[in-house]
């Protein structure tokens, strides 16, 4: 759905450049949710808006559609952004327009004719709960509230694709949850492809199918979120990853600590149906092992529950690995620890 | 203050100055916003542009502007005798002003017009961009309605100073109010005629300034 090809920006001229997407590739499936994650000045925002050309390329093709947008001519191009909606951090609404003719806007400038933008508000309206608020200025709305109107304005042209802004970081946690959960509705009901841009793991989480992680300029990591998420292997996607989770100081203590015996820490992973089965304590039952739990999470990615335990086993040096071969064989990600 | 005596006043005559003071702010007010919005948006469009050629045409329209606004009214309007008579076939009276006020003030105002359409949120521009919207699209959409409180302040502005304008151009025979005021202030001494055709404009100041105001805060959704 969305390629991108050796993308290279580069800000300013001469002594006071700055290259803020270095030959950056990209691969976007139509209908997925594409999570890119960075930390700030990472080239998150550049990379979104050089989809839609609101940042134009040094260098580099952008794909949409099979329509390759760097090369269209200005009226061309004013064409098939129609087709590629997109949502701000700080919603960018039209403070002189009411709720109604924000989300009329798109439809006006594409010379939409009246009854049929007066059916497609109403229907907007009722898809992001804001009937009641037609008829109010931006400025009498909640964050939450602008960003629906922002949602809606962007879906009234019907669009094929998505781009969010960080459109959850100027939004307390509950409010992002609904925003999130309505743009996850969304996907699914119009199989509207959707790329957003965030500096918080937990939105990644919670509905990306996909996500790449954004460093320097450049694409470090990338996949599913459930193997990236639960085995990154860049430092900087770990960085994020433990910044979600907690400090890792008290729990490296607990691993190192010397016990009499012999003990294995390790990091067990379910997956999916997994997570939610008595597994371990079977295993542990058969061998006669024990153990401790060190440090454990167990929640869900996008649908997807999935658990993460770090155990100290105690017992017999034979008897913990054969607890670690069954485990592994029951289908648990085992990975050992010193 | 004693010995002012208000009896022998005209006031036939005071009227006539005075609506011949509002035409002459009603019609140079019309033309000054017919010039200077344009001029105004045109100059915020091409001094925002990274086309080389159009940022040289605009520095020369800004220096150009800068010249008329510096240049003092009462020096423009002596200036612009032979073109108003041009123009006007007359360079006295209500219609014979109506050019040399023109000219001062459309600058001032395209000026005010082209900060007022600064102050647009430029995440709002650029979400129109990105909803495929023209240039023409984004000004009579976006830049236009987004700045109204601010333009509605510039051409009150405009208007106030187009009032001390048509006072000044009493100087030059223009009529009008300040035109009374000076023939029998200046010239006869007759102060109580000054005094009461300046009443009459600081009052016509207060109401435009008024109204102005009503209509920014109408306006303004922020
Ligand atoms: N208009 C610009 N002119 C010059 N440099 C810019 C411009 N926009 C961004 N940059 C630079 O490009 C780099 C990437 O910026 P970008 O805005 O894409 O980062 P980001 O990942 O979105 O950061 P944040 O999370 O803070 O929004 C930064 O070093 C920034 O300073
Ligand atoms: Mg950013």
């Amino acid at each position: 759905m969305i390629e991108l090809k050796n993308l290279t920006k580069v800000y300013g001229k001469g002594s006071k450049q700055a290259t803020a997407l270095s030959a950056l590739s990209l691969s976007i499936k139509k209908g997925e949710i594409f999570g890119v994650i960075g930390h700030s000045g990472a080239g998150k925002s550049t990379l979104i808006r050089c989809i839609n050309l609101l940042e134009r390329p040094t260098q580099g093709e952008v794909w949409v559609d099979g329509v390759e947008l760097t090369a269209l001519r200005k009226h061309q191009l004013q064409v098939q952004r129609r087709k590629i909606g997109m949502i701000f951090q700080h919603f960018n609404l039209l403070s002189s327009a009411t709720v109604y003719n924000n989300i009329a806007f798109p439809l006006r400038l594409a010379g939409t004719e009246g009854a049929e933008i007066e059916r497609k508000v109403k229907e907007l309206l009722f898809l992001v709960g804001l009937e009641e608020h037609w008829n109010k200025y931006p400025a009498e709305l909640s964050g939450g509230q602008k960003q629906r109107v922002g949602i809606a304005r962007a879906l009234a042209s019907d669009p094929d694709v998505l781009l969010c802004d960080e459109a959850t970081s100027a939004l307390d946690p509950q409010t992002t949850d609904s925003i999130l959960r309505l743009l996850m509705d969304i996907n699914t009901k119009f199989n509207l492809t959707i790329v957003l841009i965030t500096h918080e793991m937990h939105v990644i989480q919670s509905i990306c199918d996909r996500v790449a992680v954004i460093h320097g300029g450049g694409i470090v990591e990338q996949g599913e979120v459930a193997q990236v998420f639960l085995k990154p292997k860049h430092e900087v996607t770990k960085e994020f990853i433990r910044s979600e989770t907690q400090s890792e100081g008290p729990l490296r203590e607990a691993i190192d600590a010397v016990h009499t015996g012999y003990t294995q820490a390790v990091k067990i992973t379910f997956l999916g149906h997994k997570t939610y089965e008595s597994t371990l304590s079977q295993v542990v039952q058969g061998t006669g092992v024990h153990f401790a739990i060190l440090h454990g999470t167990i929640s869900t990615i996008k649908d997807v529950p999935y658990g993460q335990l770090i155990v100290r086993f105690e017992g017999p040096a034979d008897a913990v690995q054969v607890t670690l071969t069954e485990l592994t064989a029951q289908g648990l990600d085992v990975e050992v620890i010193s | 203050m004693g010995g002012l005596d208000f009896s022998g006043i005209n006031w036939d005559e005071m009227l006539d100055a005075t609506i011949a003071t509002l035409k002459m702010i009603a019609i140079s007010g019309i033309f000054t916003i017919i010039l200077g919005l344009p001029l105004g948006i045109v100059l915020y469009l091409w001094g925002k542009s990274n086309n080389v050629i159009i940022r040289a045409v605009y520095s020369v329209l800004s220096f150009i502007v800068n010249i008329l606004r510096s240049v003092p009214f009462i020096i423009l309007m002596v200036a612009l005798i032979p073109l108003s008579k041009s123009i006007m076939g007359t360079s006295i009276g209500v219609l014979g002003t109506i050019p040399a006020l023109v000219i001062g003030a459309a600058p001032f105002f395209a000026r005010l017009v082209e900060t007022a359409l600064r102050e647009v949120d430029r995440g709002i521009i650029e979400a129109a961009q990105g909803m495929g919207a023209s240039t023409g699209q984004i000004v009579m959409r976006v830049l236009l309605p987004e700045a109204r409180p601010g333009l509605l302040a510039g051409v009150t502005i405009t208007i106030v100073t187009l009032v001390s304008y048509t006072a000044m151009s009493g100087m030059i025979g223009g009529g009008g109010l300040g035109d009374l005021a000076i023939r029998y202030g200046y010239y006869r001494y007759e102060k109580e005629v000054m005094i009461i055709a300046v009443a009459l404009m600081v009052i016509l100041v207060q109401l435009l300034q008024m109204a102005g105001d009503r209509l920014v805060r109408h306006f303004t959704r922020k």
